[in-house]
């Protein structure tokens, strides 16, 4: 990848390849201060006129420094030391910060996240759209009209009451469609979209990303999208460029690229991606990615990597042309010689399911006046994984707080173990707070930052159970490994931990006073996804040693498939569909469940 | 914490020691390497070091009678007379310890009562919120000093009373920083992990909820301790402090104001070392508060834990 005109060659589907080429990306690299290490480095590839490239990595692969970088933008403390942006033939990189500034918006635009943090809540979204034009006059002849037409093309309504609204007073997709119509306004030639989608539902991401596709092919606008989502991209994308630790680690068509992978990497991301069509086991990807500055003189994926030789270890992989795709590996023959191969979970359910460990009869809540839960019923049984999904804002849970305890506001019967639960946790006995432990979702704030590893996953032997102090240090340890981490965790401290880490000690603490039932809210959804595969599976082992009853709460349909044995779909409060995994992902009765389904992206 | 905590091996527990064991540690060891810590600290520092070891190398005794009132610095009395004829230096040695110490116990005061009532009215809510800080908005309704006068005039001008008044009059204060910091620590999941465990209410505020206080509690301290020794030195100079013939800058100031064109010394030495010790204590505080909201962090360093989400 040392020269930009590379990835025309590498295969471009034949669709586009008549397309001029848009934006041309040369060297790219961005270190961090004068001279410190680089962040990102070797980063080449053209995208033509219509056509979106994905790219896609893990959290710290530096995806978004890459995409802020198209932009001639980088984050403090960051420098574009080399390499160059063509856009339309012009180096970006090169032009002045007037000329940057002119260019920015009416020429390369930015479609951020979080579309509620970037529109500004005290502007109409008319205001807002033609302040847009307004900063960049001469960009289209006929301002007013120009925010109807765009507002019509991002398909929002043209009605003024629209205009008239604030981003308040829109839900989460109708202000991505704001912030799209905000790109596409004065006709760029580049827009970079930063994970658009991440946090809406995927009825709303299946709608935004039809958008975005026919919004650039019908104005022959290049998209860079930028995606941890692998099944999103997927369907979205001709080009996939696959980045780890700054590097684009394979770049090429999105077919060849997802459909037959030739680096380690692709290989491993693919094999987590849990898909829900099939119960699969999921194959995570054990370790991290090394930071900016520690990246060995080596291919940095080599520590991981399951493909690895000496060689490796010594020497940066240049990237070679291997069918239609670039890839920095030099072990793609061997790579190539095995087969992924994906192993159907085991999940026969080992309890009877005669009489449920949990029973919730008629539940009822409310969060201030407004009902969240009506007539919820669930069962789960010994040994039993049953999953509850639903959307954002479904009461998935809520529902999980009525059970533990901490969402006290609540009517009908909970029974655990054929007793009835009181609504709150201080009216429980501490053996029923033993017995039902709960996960949360995100271990960044589970876990007490003043205390280290050890007296966290101890704290629940001395409060639950009262045992003595050298009791609790051995259990403790002994929970660590039974979640794969060593002893030498018990001193560290959680800001020590990667996210992965953090959850697995969150399962330690929950799994240190054996319990009988297990509530995990969410828990991977802070995660990576090679991180989650690895979480998944510890889960599904330990609920089968340990013969725990589990109830897993996600918005993650294709999750469900690799855990749960039975599920429950939860919409607005109510149970809209409920039965065995299988039957509810593949024949669901519920018109809400099949639309859920339809909607998910797929690899 | 210590009963709680499974006992680590000694080698393991030094590598980590100075990250996270003692946070307020390693916050006060980057603010001392900032050259505004460094000022302020030795400033303080400078004014402390004369309060402590003064009485010891004071070339005479503060209460003896040594020439005539207000006479100008010579050999022997190398920073003149005061009104009624005392060394001013063996005074000036002598005065700053009583005023250290009572500033300091009133600070300590203040900030465990005023932590005490933000945590609990934080935690707690409802009622008890109210409550704590209805009672400390009335509070707050009194000019600081005012409130001290109150009290003192009276109860009458005993020293521990003035530490009670002023450090009581610092609570209110504190407790409105720290509520609102408690607030945001309570929202953590960590907090409720043990409340699901059934800890008891106060337990989950002194072991839980407290360390994770530490840095908004530093920066507090600091900032009554700057104001507790201008109010001391005022309560001093009012008449209200130690009474004659203690020596105490602050009552120092207010003797001698009237010879003040004829030894202004008397006067400028004794407002100079408060002063300096009001600045550095402010300026090494305003240091600790910018460590601690990452101001002053190296660019390179915030792009590696900030930006690229590293550093979590």
């Amino acid at each position: 990848m040392t020269t930009g005109s590379a990835p025309a060659d590498a295969g471009i589907p034949p669709t586009s390849a008549a397309a001029p080429v848009r934006l041309e990306v040369a060297d790219l690299e961005i270190r961090i201060g004068r001279s410190g290490p680089d962040v990102v480095s070797d980063i080449s590839f053209a995208v033509p006129a219509g056509n979106v490239l994905g790219l896609v990595g893990e959290s710290g692969s530096g995806k978004t420094t890459v995409a802020l970088a198209l932009l001639g933008h980088t984050r403090r403390g960051l420098r574009i030391s080399s390499g160059e942006v063509r856009l339309d033939g012009v180096d970006l990189l090169g032009l002045g910060n007037a000329e940057l500034r002119a260019a920015r918006g009416a020429r390369v635009a930015y479609v951020p996240q979080d579309p509620a943090a970037a529109l500004n809540p005290t502007l109409r979204v008319g205001t807002q759209l033609k302040e847009a034009l307004r900063v960049h006059p001469g960009a289209v002849d006929d301002p007013a009209g120009r925010v109807l037409e765009v507002m019509a093309e991002a398909r929002l309504d043209t009605t003024p009451e629209m205009l008239r609204r604030y981003p308040h007073q829109l839900s989460g997709g109708q202000q991505q469609r704001v912030g799209l119509a905000m790109a596409f306004c004065c006709r760029p030639s580049l827009i970079v979209l930063d994970e658009p989608t991440t946090g809406l539902d995927v009825t709303t991401q299946r709608h935004i990303l039809d958008t975005v596709r026919s919004l650039c092919r019908s104005y022959g606008v290049a998209a860079v999208y930028v995606s941890h989502d692998l099944a999103v991209v997927g369907g979205l994308v001709a080009e996939v460029a696959v980045m780890y630790a700054g590097r684009i680690v394979e770049i090429g068509p999105t077919a060849k690229v997802f459909g037959e992978p030739v680096h380690p990497y692709t290989r491993g991301l693919l094999a987590a991606v849990p898909s829900p069509g099939r119960a699969e086991t999921l194959a995570g990807i054990e370790g991290q990615p090394p930071r900016p500055g520690r990246r060995g003189r080596g291919c940095s994926f080599a520590p991981r990597c399951p493909y690895v030789i000496s060689e490796c270890r010594s020497e940066a992989p240049e990237p070679v042309l291997i069918d239609a795709r670039q890839v920095r590996c030099i072990r793609t023959a061997d790579v190539r010689a095995t087969t992924a191969a994906r192993t159907a979970a085991v999940r026969e359910p080992t309890g009877d399911g005669s009489s449920p460990a949990l029973s919730v009869r008629g539940i009822s809540a409310l969060y201030g006046r407004t009902p969240v839960l009506s007539g919820v019923e669930l069962d789960v049984p010994p040994e039993w994984c049953v999953a509850v999904v639903g959307e954002s804002g479904s009461g998935k849970t809520t529902l999980a707080r009525c059970i533990i305890g901490l969402h006290p506001n609540w009517t009908g019967e909970i029974t655990f173990q054929g007793a009835r639960l009181a609504p709150r946790v201080r009216d429980r006995p501490k053996d029923t707070l033993r017995r039902i432990q709960y996960i949360f979702q995100n271990p960044y704030t589970s876990l007490n930052p003043r205390k280290t590893i050890g007296q966290i996953v101890a704290q629940p032997l001395d409060e639950l159970v009262g045992l003595p102090f050298r009791e609790r240090s051995e259990r403790a340890a002994r929970a660590l490994e039974d979640v794969s981490l060593g002893g030498d965790f018990l001193s560290r401290y959680p800001d020590q931990l990667s996210g992965g880490e953090r959850q697995r000690v969150a399962i330690a603490r929950a799994l240190v006073v054996e319990p009988d039932l297990l509530i995990c809210d969410e828990v991977t959804s802070a995660l990576d996804v090679s991180v989650q595969a690895v979480i998944v599976e510890e889960l599904r082992r330990l609920q089968r040693e340990r013969h725990l009853a589990m109830l897993f709460i996600t918005h993650n349909l294709a999750l469900v498939r690799s855990i749960a044995q039975h599920a429950v779909v939860l919409r607005d409060g109510v149970v809209v569909e409920s039965g065995p995994v299988a039957q509810v992902l593949e024949h669901p009765t519920d018109a809400y469940t099949a639309r859920l389904m339809a909607d998910v992206p797929r690899l | 914490m210590a009963v709680a905590a499974p006992r680590v091996p000694p080698a393991q527990a030094r590598e980590t020691q100075a990250v996270a064991r003692h946070p307020w540690l390693s916050v006060l060891r980057t603010a001392v390497r900032t050259p505004r810590g460094a000022v302020g600290l030795g400033l303080a520092l400078l004014v402390v070091l004369v309060a402590i070891i003064g009485p010891f190398v004071a070339p005479h005794s503060p209460d003896a009678l040594m020439t005539l009132t207000f006479a100008k610095p010579s050999g022997n009395l190398p920073l003149g007379s005061d009104f009624l004829g005392r060394d001013v230096l063996s005074r000036v040695l002598n005065g700053g310890w009583a005023l250290l110490v009572m500033a300091a116990a009133a600070t300590a005061l203040g900030i465990v009562v005023g932590a005490a009532a933000g945590i609990s009215a934080a935690y707690r809510r409802g009622r008890a919120d109210g409550f704590i800080m209805r009672t400390v908005d009335v509070i707050l309704a009194f000019p600081q000093l005012v409130f001290a006068l109150l009290l003192v005039s009276v109860l009458g001008p005993r020293l521990w009373l003035i530490v009670i008044a002023v450090g009581l009059s610092h609570a209110p204060a504190v407790a409105r920083v720290i509520r609102s910091a408690t607030l945001d620590v309570t929202e953590r999941d960590f907090v409720k992990v043990v409340e699901l465990q059934g800890m008891r209410p106060a337990k989950v505020m002194a072991k839980e909820i407290l360390p994770n206080l530490i840095s908004p509690l530093m920066v507090e301290a600091g900032l009554r301790l700057t104001y507790s020794i201008v109010i001391m030195a005022g309560l001093s100079f009012l008449g209200f402090g130690q009474q004659p013939p203690a020596a105490n800058w602050g009552l120092m100031i207010n003797e001698n104001r009237i010879g003040l064109q004829l030894n202004p010394w008397a006067v400028i030495v004794p407002a100079a070392l408060i002063a300096l010790l009001t600045i550095g204590t402010n300026t090494f505080t305003d240091a600790v508060a910018r460590v601690t909201l990452g101001v002053d962090r190296r660019p390179e360093e915030a792009a590696l834990t900030d930006d690229l989400g590293l550093g979590r």
